[in-house]
């Protein structure tokens, strides 16, 4: 089943037993640029998973497939057992650059998936507050976006995708647009969130440190055409105190193996 | 790709409507403002003293020509019949502009088939027009009111298409994966990411609006602010002639700072704060 | 200037409306109407009157020194502007007064000025080019990084150098741009004062045209007067597109 080509790395890693959603044969082409060739994945429920790479190897474009959002050339995707092709309940991104609605307050861009879903006001705004103090942004209800700083705007994203309550949470490089400490302490945030919400995590990202640091799973994939070379399962231990993982032999290890195999890929 | 997303941080409202034109009245402080109208004030007084022509009053002299023809009660009949065609043509041209604007702007046989004539209308001396409106509807509030319309539609419609079809794609994206209907993507995202820049256009309608009730006043129909004018000139009464001009610069300086006033405080809450 | 991306095929409409417009005029609703064919016919016969040429020889003479005239005022005046924070202050407010005032109203004022004649139309183009001159200039000063005048202090560059070697060239964007609108400006100032004085080049053939129900006449005059402007606006936007290379890098 698996294609992945398995490199030198660490332990090769079994397939998933309860994979939530289910890449098979996902194929896209830009004009005369190859995006995709032939990605096969199994995305494991309740993990957070990591696609990781350089620029151009197509990360992005399939988590957008996955959401629905761009369509494939071939192949399919499926959620739960059921084939998709568009947006679903079951699904929710977090965007690069945030895309709040610059007009609307931090209280009404997180109850906004609920506004489209046609929820009373005082429902959605309940979930809206709740899914605010669970992020860490209460008191910030009533501010608007252009008020708050880079990685609070995001944590607004993150409320906006936790409060319709989806299975799969799609991240694009949701941190690349905060500011160093900020995305650390959104990190940290990000893997204790994990813990508690039992959702599915699947995230882009091209920092090797970012991946290994809050990933169950690691999907590494290689541009010109992107394909996936290699998936690796960092044993670091979360439970233990987060600055503490920086340190940790295996953590370093691990961002040390996966940057010899991208090396080449990088001019 | 990846690398075309990286770059743009998409969150800001282009002001794609004429940078220049938008430029506004806020960044100069009150006190040196003042300065500013008492130095031309001043050297308007000094022109006419000299004076450049005997057609050139005094400053003082059309401060006190304006103040006797607001009280006779001339200057403010005339306003009345210039302002109603004003009011109205500015009216019909928002509504018919913003709707064909958003039609054009999401709609692609729309699109090419209207903006090509409403670039043309933009760029082309439309005021060619204005004599030949006389001749279908006579000298009277619909000729008026179609010269204003000729000069304000193109400019609402050109921003409101601009502003619709330039709308944060992100944002469009964000609304369809939290499975926003078409219906739901426009009226909660298009119109109101491209309402600021709608808004400036209607603002630039108005600023075309003045331009378009002077000209049919001054050309066709001797009523109003345009028949003062002429009616001034005719007597050689200068201060009248140059108040009348005056007020009518100033009326319309004044609504377009008062409508750029209700830009910045509803639209742009990223503006307001600051 | 990428107003629009597929400018080409869009503008290819515009034949579509001059084919309705032919059918419109043969049906003979209007008789402000007649057909598109007719129109052309009688511009062919129009530019060929001594009439029309010496009216075009007027117009574009007024044409071309009112713009002169306001690119070599407004130019300098949107640097200092933009450059000197006392000038921008005492001017500011006036030129975004009179960017968008009803100039209209003035001509009549240039008319009992500078008479009934070519000064007027001059001093109509001037009146109307210049002050989005002004503005774009100024906004172009202002956008230049301050780092790159810094760079030219740093390598000794005189004030003249800085001015003629740094921000002329660094503003030259905006100040195309604003020239554009300027001549766009332009020509709706020399229209409007032609039809204003109504003696003068083709303010006078308009006059004539419609009081004499020349319609056909009337209609090639517009249209070739449109053809006009656009071409203007288009040559310069080709110019434009030449620097446009720098003007989104330079942030």
């Amino acid at each position: 089943m698996r294609t992945a080509i398995l490199r030198n790395g660490p332990k090769p890693v079994p397939e998933p037993v309860d994979a939530i959603v289910e890449v098979r044969g996902i194929s896209k082409t830009y004009g005369s640029v190859e995006a995709l060739r032939g990605i096969d994945l199994d995305f494991p429920r309740g993990k957070l998973t990591s696609l990781l790479g350089p620029s151009g190897c197509g990360k992005t474009t399939l988590l957008k497939i996955i959401a629905g959002l761009v369509e494939a050339d071939a192949g399919t995707i499926s959620v739960n057992g059921h084939t998709v092709s568009k947006p679903g309940p079951e699904r929710a991104f977090v965007f690069q650059d945030f895309a709040l609605l610059p007009w609307a307050t931090v209280l009404r861009n997180v109850a906004f998936g609920l506004e489209l879903r046609g929820k009373a006001v005082a429902e959605r705004e309940k979930v809206a507050r709740h899914y605010i103090g669970e992020v860490g942004l209460s008191g910030f209800e009533d501010k608007y976006p252009h008020e708050l700083s880079g990685g609070m705007r995001q944590r607004v994203g993150l409320a906006r995708a936790l409060s319709v309550d989806a299975d799969v949470l799609l991240l694009d490089e949701p941190f690349s647009a905060v500011d160093e400490q900020n995305r650390r302490k959104f990190q940290e945030d990000l893997i204790r969130l994990r813990t508690n919400q039992n959702k599915t995590f699947i995230f882009v990202t091209h920092s090797i440190e970012e991946a290994v640091y809050i990933s169950d799973r690691i999907v590494l994939l290689s541009p010109r055409p992107g394909r996936v070379s290699q998936i690796i399962e960092p044993a670091i231990d979360r439970l233990v105190d987060p600055d503490r993982i920086h340190r940790d032999k295996h953590y370093l290890d691990t961002v040390e193996e996966i940057w010899q195999g991208l090396k080449q890929y990088v001019e | 790709m990846d690398s075309t997303r990286t770059e743009g941080g998409a969150i800001s409202l282009a002001p794609l409507s004429g940078r220049s034109e938008t430029s506004g009245w806020q960044n100069h402080p009150a006190l040196l403002r003042v300065a500013s109208v008492v130095l031309f004030a001043g050297i308007w007084q000094i022109a006419g003293m000299i004076p450049v022509s005997f057609a050139f009053p005094t400053f003082f002299d059309t401060v006190i020509a304006f103040v006797s023809m607001t009280a006779d009660g001339s200057l403010p009949k005339a306003y009345l019949s210039t302002l109603q065609p004003l009011l109205l043509g500015v009216i019909l041209s928002a509504f018919l502009g913003v709707g064909l604007g958003t039609l054009c702007g999401l709609w692609r046989t729309g699109e090419w088939l209207l903006i090509p004539i409403f670039i043309v209308l933009q760029a082309a001396p439309v005021a060619a027009f204005i004599p030949m409106v006389t001749f279908i509807y006579g000298i009277g509030m619909t000729a008026k009111t179609l010269a204003v319309m000729i000069l304000a539609l193109p400019v609402i419609v050109l921003n409101t298409y601009k502003a619709v079809r330039n709308v944060n794609t992100s944002l469009i994206a964000m609304c369809q994966s939290f499975l926003g209907t078409r219906w739901q993507v426009v009226s909660k995202i298009i119109l109101p990411d491209a309402s600021p820049v709608i808004f400036a256009g209607l603002r630039l309608g108005v600023a075309a609006g003045f331009v378009g009730v002077v000209l049919a006043e001054l050309l066709i129909t001797p009523t109003g602010i345009g028949d003062l004018i002429t009616f001034h000139r005719s007597r050689a009464d200068y201060a009248e002639m140059y108040a009348t001009i005056a007020s009518i610069i100033a009326l319309s300086t004044l609504t377009l700072i008062a409508l750029q006033w209700v830009e910045t405080r509803v639209f742009r809450p990223e503006k307001r704060s600051a | 200037m990428k107003i629009f991306g597929y400018r080409v095929p869009m503008m290819a409409s515009l034949l579509v409306w001059c084919v309705v417009w032919e059918i419109v005029g043969r049906l003979d609703l209007m008789i402000m109407l007649p057909p598109f064919s007719e129109v052309l016919r009688a511009a062919v016969d129009l530019v060929q009157t001594p009439s029309w040429q010496s009216a075009t020889v007027t117009t574009l003479r007024a044409f071309f020194f009112g713009m002169v005239l306001s690119i070599l005022v407004g130019v300098p005046l949107g640097i200092l502007m933009g450059r000197v924070k006392l000038a921008d202050e005492l001017l500011g407010i006036w030129v975004s007064i009179f960017s968008s005032a009803p100039l209209s109203a003035l001509v009549p004022v240039l008319m009992i000025l500078f008479g009934f004649g070519e000064k007027t139309i001059v001093a109509a183009v001037f009146l109307f080019a210049i002050w989005i001159i002004v503005l774009d200039t100024r906004a172009g000063v202002r956008h230049i990084s301050p780092s790159l005048i810094e760079m030219a202090r740093s390598y000794g560059a005189t004030k003249r150098a800085l001015y003629v070697k740094i921000i002329l060239w660094a503003a030259l964007p905006e100040i195309l741009a604003g020239i554009r609108l300027g001549l766009i400006r332009g020509v709706k100032g020399v229209v409007i004062g032609q039809l204003l004085v109504a003696i003068v080049g083709y303010g006078a053939l308009f006059e004539t045209f419609s009081r004499n129900f020349r319609m056909a006449e009337f209609w090639a005059l517009t249209i070739i007067l449109f053809a006009f402007a656009l071409l203007i606006a288009e040559l310069i936007e080709w110019v434009e597109a030449k620097v446009e290379f720098y003007a989104g890098a330079r942030q």
